[in-house]
């Protein structure tokens, strides 16, 4: 076991080096640096002038060598301008060279500095992430629960009535995007034109305009805000957690042990309980686990429709914006969440398996 | 003329749907009195569920296809007045032969809803579907020997995969579908790549099969890659010396990203299924007699596993549509004022508190489309899986 | 249930129908099904798969899924109707009053509960025992069914228990609460003979220690005999006849009893003197059933007008204990005459040797742990094997689960390459020389016919392009037109319609199948031909068909037939030499007679006793061995018998716990790898002994 954890830990880091630095030549590309120039420097810059702003900055040289430095494994670089400043990635443009550290990297806990929101990525993207946190944890709460309820009725007699409105409940929920079921959800519930909110208004039972608020933000979590965003990433995440686990416990219910355990004569409820429900979640567990990276996308698409203003709505912002640096610590915030993930969901994977685990 | 009432609404978009009344009607009509001499297809029948998911792809798939007859306005134009006009509106001082009214309204720039959506069915609907085949091609291409042959490069194959999986899909879109990449030529050299392997697929699979008879491989072989490298030159470099094949780069950014989001899965499940297959005694017996791998993999192993992958396929243009109106939504890769789903919704989200009717329009139609393909598959599943 | 009379049935069925409802029509698989069962009675039902068996003994349970219904008749248990019975009266039954158990015994436990729990369970729920005393009980039974260390099994999940342990569970929890009842469905099929010779005893004896009855369910009549007193024998949906069996066995008095016995490999057949007799034509499809007599079409005494003109009914037959069958002319027929045509065939002459194994070894280099980590193992599947094969020879290999056959046909046919010592064919070396560097004529002249019918023909392709495929391959014709005769006449040989060629394997039967698969192994003419199991997934009356069709192609063609089989009457039956496996090792080798008569290797010895003879004529010397057979992975040291050899101490100093034994040469190349001495060996005594008719 430790040698298994060893190895996918092994992995895993491997895949976090290819993958940040996959991110980094794709965020420093030439074009993209121009880019950078232009709005950093001036618009009308001319060609020669955004080169020597390039090299200036610290963008010259070999791709390797900037993600070295990046990293923090290959010393920053100084520079001396065309003013005669020296400029340097470890110190503020005029302080002294020889005071500043020779690494600054993601390993030394710089992530550079964000031009979008004017200050270091590190502090931005922690408060960005506690926003989100607060989002996530909501979701999962309403999601996980209610995902393995449907999947576990629905799947315990297959063919049922319930069984089959369910599981139109299910497929319908994985065909809505979060994108669709937002605008949905909104024009519903939150709009002061369509929908509820018109007609509960004018019936005098709610005290604003609309039923939920179409707009959300970290200062103000409440029921009435945080309904609606929570739900549009639910939804989709229900459907399709249910169905994994309806797949995995209609497969439990047809095995020959739980035949075996009605023939005991034990009864429904108990066979369901006792003999079918550890086996059927042993699947859905590495679906839920695997759904985190999904999540991340809903999350993306809801912070920006509901404006609020967590992690998401900061990658948005980065890439829209060509902050590099802030994009580059969303991306390995992004692969860090996914990765994690997985490592979870295979070492729960082998716990909850005991033909996997005591062999 | 007076403001429509929703009946009436209804009654004038089911008329204006006409052609693809008739089109659905002989289309069930047929497979309905075949369905016995039709194979899989035909049991699709026998399950009221796929048929439901049939009958909605099928009604999009007829609207992509006579979209021009359909609309009841250019989808582009803009027409003063209409401005995020309710459902229903008649349109101020129509001309002589002009459709009346705006059935569903008008968006922000006063565009007819309607026809914006009819259009949309068109723009996702050629691109969904040779995406998720090309996708496929990809993943089979590289999943069947991964599978079969296993160690050292089913190692490194899956590691790929999983690279590639492990990026969450908007950071990839944000990374991968800008205009800064397309002046790298980036998306090119990946269609380069991601082009060959339909080609590379069917040339190996033929010459599998016909090595024996060296005159009909060399024919086969020769005409598809004949046709296959002529369509890969106006594909991937846009440089068909006919001119007939040809994307635009754009498109070919937005397509080739698409392709490369999915090929991983599908690698993953055909990885699956071929592990499992191969343990079979007809491989067993193809390898006793001296077949080559690449006859077993394509020839032995790859048709039994038609079943999953079909349903799979179904699946996964659902979930490429998904992945469209992601990009749309964003404004990734899609000219301004593209009638695509995705877009649509992106558009009508900014005016959303006040005047839904333009995004709901849309976000209805994809929703229901992917629907449709999620009921088409499990239908399929459940027949494959009978008897 | 205070009412119910002890010397009354236990369990009676009459008159009982049940059908499936599928979509396209009703399958009436169980029609007008009687049956009694007394108080401490073993009743058999045997058939072929398909008749019903397992309908019957799921109905009694009233567990037909959502599909299937009873749709006439009575199942009564100690006096009361079980097909009307409640849903929370039927709970309380099932379990405490009657148990099943069934085939395959890792899929019967739960794999995620530990086997304490699940046997627990049952006098939890029935009893209302409190935990430790149920567990305590558990402790009790499972030493009961002889398992060792029943504290650390009950502590166990399933997947860590071998095979055969798993089944011992099942039967413990079956017997948990101390049922009047007992239904089993083919309990031993999955296992290996030595073990399945140790399963039937322990449930032999604990049925009478337990005063239990039972419904024991086996296509196999050995079985039957060994276990029960009574049998029921089954043909489409029907009970065709019954009686006490030893009646049935020497005195049966329906045509298909009659033919069943006549198409199995007993005592005294012989490939060339005394063909098996199979049953023509096929089994039919429930839905399919002729009319009157669902025999007819097969039987030899069918009689046009009368047979097909109405349902026969059961009669009893006047004098015998019990004793009914289901046919209209059973007092007219000449139960005692001779089959009517037996050809006779001429044994085929044996020639030069055509492959010639030397010190043969393959090991394999597996991973120890789970997760790819640990120390990497050498697993020994074939350790130095040397034998010869000659044109027109039939040599049986013969051994249970996890012996090596199957690497040894691999590292024949060039799927592996062996790990040392020479493969000869035909004298050229091809040890090692994997199959895709061998040329075509070495590839098409060693063939070889797979075991799975269902998994041997590719499910997605027509016969006839299956069989054209191997002549394509073969560089067989120069034309299209050329192949597709030469397919056609290849099905000629293996007795297919032509028609065939157009088919999908789905359409085929499994025998049908089978042939196909000898069809296409001889498209290209082999000479040396590995069958690995052929007939063992096919019943007993299409075993002799596909067997004889076989042994035919093999004389004419003068082909060397390996054939790799667990099963020891079809063996004698066929083979001319037999090799004996045991973990890698062949523990002996030589002509069938010497091979079947003492001196034994004392594992075949128990392998022969092992095995039931559905003959009330032979007596076996009953030999069970303990345990299970080792793990390739961890064999024994010394001899890898001797865990469980009965001879062990006839070796003096502890010689087989040591040492690997040498092969003795006795005469007549009679080959025994052993440490017994000559003086012992010359001691045993035969296993099998045939009474004078
Ligand atoms: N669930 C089912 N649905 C439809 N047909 C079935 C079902 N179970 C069994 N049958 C049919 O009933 C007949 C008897 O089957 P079974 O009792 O399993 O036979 P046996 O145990 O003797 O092999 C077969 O023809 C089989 O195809
Ligand atoms: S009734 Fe006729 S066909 Fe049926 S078994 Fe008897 S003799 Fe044969
Ligand atoms: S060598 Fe010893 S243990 Fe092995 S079979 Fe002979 S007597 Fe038994
Ligand atoms: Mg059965």
């Amino acid at each position: 076991m430790p040698a298994f954890i060893a190895r996918r830990l092994g992995l895993m880091v491997l895949t976090a080096f290819v993958l940040t630095f996959v991110v980094f030549f794709l965020t420093n590309l030439p074009p993209n640096l121009e880019k950078l120039a232009r709005s950093e420097g001036s618009v009308r810059m001319s060609d020669e002038a955004v080169a020597s702003w390039i090299v200036q900055n610290g963008h010259g040289g070999s791709v390797f060598s900037r993600y070295g430095q990046w990293l923090g494994v290959v010393p920053g670089w100084t520079a001396t301008d065309d003013k005669g400043v020296a400029r340097g990635r470890c110190f503020a443009a005029g302080s002294d060279p020889a005071a500043a550290p020779r690494f600054c990297g993601v390993l030394q806990g710089d992530w550079g500095h964000s031009t979008f929101f004017k200050k270091p990525v590190l502090p931005a993207l922690a408060g960005m992430l506690g926003a989100t946190g607060w989002l996530m944890l909501w979701v999962m709460i309403v999601m996980v629960p209610s995902a393995l309820v449907i999947g576990v009725v629905s799947g315990m007699r297959e063919g049922s009535r319930t069984d089959r409105v369910l599981s139109t409940f299910s497929i319908a929920s994985t065909a809505t995007p979060e994108y669709v079921s937002g605008v949905i959800l909104v024009a519903l519930l939150a709009s002061p034109v369509t929908g509820l909110s018109p007609l509960l208004a004018e019936w005098g039972w709610i005290e604003g305009k609309t039923l939920f608020l179409g707009a959300a933000s970290p200062d103000n979590i409440s029921f009435w805000s945080f309904t609606l965003p929570v739900m549009t990433i639910a939804l989709y995440g229900i459907g399709y957690i249910a169905r994994m686990t309806r797949a995995s416990m209609t497969e439990v219910m047809t095995a020959q042990y739980i035949r075996t355990a009605r023939l005991k004569g034990v009864s429904f409820a108990q066979v369901v309980l006792r003999h079918a429900l550890r086996n059927a979640l042993i699947a859905p567990f590495t679906v839920i686990m695997l759904q985190f990276p999904w999540l991340l996308n809903g999350v993306v698409i809801v912070e920006t429709l509901f404006n609020y203003k967590g992690f998401g709505w900061t990658l948005v912002q980065a890439a829209g914006n060509n902050d590099i640096n802030l994009l580059l610590g969303c991306s390995v915030v992004a692969v860090f969440v996914v990765l994690v993930t997985q490592l979870v969901s295979d070492i729960g994977y082998v716990f909850l398996n005991p033909r996997i685990r005591l062999s | 003329m007076d403001t429509l009432s929703y009946t009436a609404i209804l009654g004038r978009i089911l008329a204006q749907f006409l052609p693809v009344w008739i089109a659905l009607a002989a289309t069930f009509a047929l497979s309905f009195a075949f369905r016995r001499r039709l194979g899989l297809y035909g049991k699709l029948f026998d399950s009221p569920v796929g048929m439901i998911g049939f009958g909605i792809v099928m009604f999009w798939v007829f609207t992509a296809l006579f979209a021009d007859q359909i609309v009841t306005f250019d989808p582009y134009a803009q027409f003063s007045g209409m401005k995020n006009k309710p459902l229903g509106t008649v349109l101020k001082g129509a001309a002589e032969g002009q459709y009346s009214h705006f059935l569903l309204g008008g968006d922000h720039l006063a565009r007819d809803v309607f026809s914006r959506m009819v259009m949309g069915a068109r723009s996702v609907l050629s691109i969904a579907p040779p995406a998720t085949l090309f996708a496929f091609m990809v993943g089979i291409t590289l999943g069947v020997p991964a599978g079969y042959f296993g160690g050292r490069l089913d190692t490194t194959l899956s590691f790929i995969a999983n690279l590639v999986l492990a990026f969450p899909v908007i950071l990839l879109f944000y990374l991968l579908v800008t205009p800064e990449i397309r002046l790298t030529g980036i998306p090119v050299a990946m269609a380069a790549v991601l082009f060959l392997f339909p080609i590379l697929f069917l040339t190996v699979l033929l010459n599998a099969r016909f090595f024996t008879d060296p005159a009909k491989r060399n024919l086969y072989v020769g005409v598809v890659l004949l046709l296959g490298f002529w369509a890969y030159s106006g594909l991937a470099f846009n440089s068909d010396p006919l001119g007939v094949w040809r994307m635009d780069p754009n498109l070919l950014n937005v397509f080739v990203s698409v392709v490369f989001v999915n090929a991983p899965t599908v690698f993953r499940i055909v990885r699956g299924i071929v592990m499992d297959l191969k343990a079979r005694d007809y491989v067993a017996a193809g390898q006793t007699r001296g077949e080559g791998p690449w006859y077993i993999m394509l020839w032995e192993i790859l048709p039994n596993a038609r079943g999953p992958l079909i349903v799979d396929f179904c699946l996964r243009i659902g979930y490429t549509t998904i992945l469209l109106g992601t990009l749309g939504f964003f404004g990734l890769g899609v000219a301004p004022d593209s009638p695509d789903w995705g877009s649509t919704i992106d558009d009508g989200r900014k005016t959303l508190a006040l005047f839904p009717h333009a995004a709901v329009a849309p976000a209805i139609a994809l929703m229901s489309l992917v629907l449709g393909l999620n009921l088409l598959a499990d239908g399929l599943r459940e027949e494959s899986l009978r008897d | 249930m205070a009412d119910w009379d002890p010397s009354q049935p236990i369990l009676e069925i009459d008159h009982l129908s049940i059908s499936f409802f599928t979509r396209l029509r009703e399958i009436p698989a169980v029609m007008d099904f009687s049956c009694t069962v007394m108080p401490g009675e073993a009743m058999g039902l045997v058939g072929e798969s398909g008749c019903g068996k397992s309908t019957v003994a799921l109905a009694v349970m009233r567990e037909l899924g959502k599909t299937g219904r009873i749709t006439g008749g009575s199942i009564r248990f100690k006096g009361r109707d079980l097909t009307t019975m409640g849903e929370e009266e039927l709970r309380q039954i099932r379990g405490s009053e009657i148990a099943m158990i069934y085939q395959e015994p890792m899929a019967s436990l739960n794999p995620a509960m530990k086997i304490g729990a699940q046997l627990a369970e049952v006098p939890m729920i029935h009893s209302g025992m409190g935990r430790a005393e149920a567990w305590r009980l558990a402790r009790q039974i499972v030493a009961d069914v002889r398992l060792p260390d029943p504290d650390r099994i009950l502590n166990s999940y399933p997947h860590q228990l071998s095979g055969g342990q798993q089944q011992r569970i099942v039967i413990a929890m079956a017997l948990m609460a101390k049922p009047a009842l007992l239904i089993l469905d083919e309990p031993t099929t999955a296992l290996d003979v030595t073990v399945e010779a140790g399963i039937v005893d322990l449930v032999k004896d604990l049925a009478e220690k337990y005063g239990t009855s039972m419904l024991f369910i086996s296509h196999n009549l050995g079985l039957v005999m060994d276990v029960c007193n009574r049998i029921c024998v089954m043909y489409s949906g029907e009970a065709v006849e019954t009686g006490n069996v030893a009646e049935v066995f020497d005195e049966m008095r329906h045509p298909y009893t009659q033919a069943l016995f006549r198409s199995i490999p007993l005592p005294g057949a012989d490939k060339n003197a005394r063909p098996l007799i199979s049953i023509p034509g096929n089994f039919p499809l429930p839905h399919e059933r002729p009319q009157g007599c669902n025999f007819g079409p097969r039987c030899s005494y069918f009689q046009k007008g009368r047979c097909d003109a109405a349902e026969v009914p059961m009669v009893p037959v006047p004098g015998g204990d019990r004793h009914g069958t289901r046919c209209l002319r059973w007092d007219e027929i000449d139960w005692t005459a001779p089959p009517a045509a037996r050809a006779v065939k001429e044994k085929a002459e044996i020639g030069p040797v055509v492959l010639r194994m030397e010190d043969l070894k393959k090991y394999y280099s597996v991973s120890g742990g789970a997760f790819g980590g640990g120390a990497r193992k050498v697993v020994k599947a074939n350790e130095t094997l040397s034998f010869e094969a000659h044109e027109g020879e039939t040599l049986a290999i013969v051994g249970e689960s996890g012996c090596g056959k199957s690497t040894f046909a691999k590292v024949l046919m060039g799927l592996e390459t062996a790990t040392s010592g020479s493969i000869m064919l035909f004298d050229e070396n091809v040890q090692s020389t994997p199959i895709q560097k061998r040329n075509t004529d070495t590839v098409s002249s060693v063939q070889m016919v797979f075991q799975n019918p269902f998994d041997t023909l590719n499910p997605s392709m027509t016969v006839g392009r299956q069989i054209i495929r191997a002549l394509e391959i073969f560089k067989y014709g120069k034309t299209d037109a050329e192949r597709q005769a030469r397919m056609l006449e290849l099905l000629d040989l293996v007795k297919l319609p032509r028609a065939f060629a157009e088919r999908m394997p789905r359409q085929l039967s499994g025998g049908q199948k089978q042939r196909v698969g000898i069809a296409r192994a001889f498209a290209g003419g082999a000479k040396v031909v590995v069958a690995d199991e052929p007939v063992s997934a096919l019943d007993v009356s299409v075993q002799a068909a596909v067997t004889d069709l076989l042994m035919d192609i093999q004389r004419e063609n003068r082909t060397t037939l390996l054939f790799i089989s667990h099963d020891l009457g079809i063996v004698r039956y066929l083979s001319d030499r037999v090799m004996v496996m045991y973990l890698g090792h062949v523990v002996e080798m030589g002509t069938t007679d010497q091979v079947f008569s003492p001196p034994y290797h004392p594992y075949t010895e128990a392998l022969l006793s092992a095995v039931p003879i559905a003959d009330t004529h032979v007596t076996r010397k009953r030999i069970v061995l303990e345990g299970d057979i080792p793990s390739a992975m961890n064999p024994p040291p010394g001899c890898p018998f001797q865990t469980r050899c009965r001879w062990k101490s006839q070796v003096p100093g502890g010689l087989c716990d040591r040492e690997v034994p040498p092969v003795q040469v006795l005469e007549g190349g009679h080959q025994i790898k052993c440490h017994l001495s000559r003086e012992v060996l010359e001691k045993m005594e035969p296993v099998i002994k045939i009474a004078a008719e």
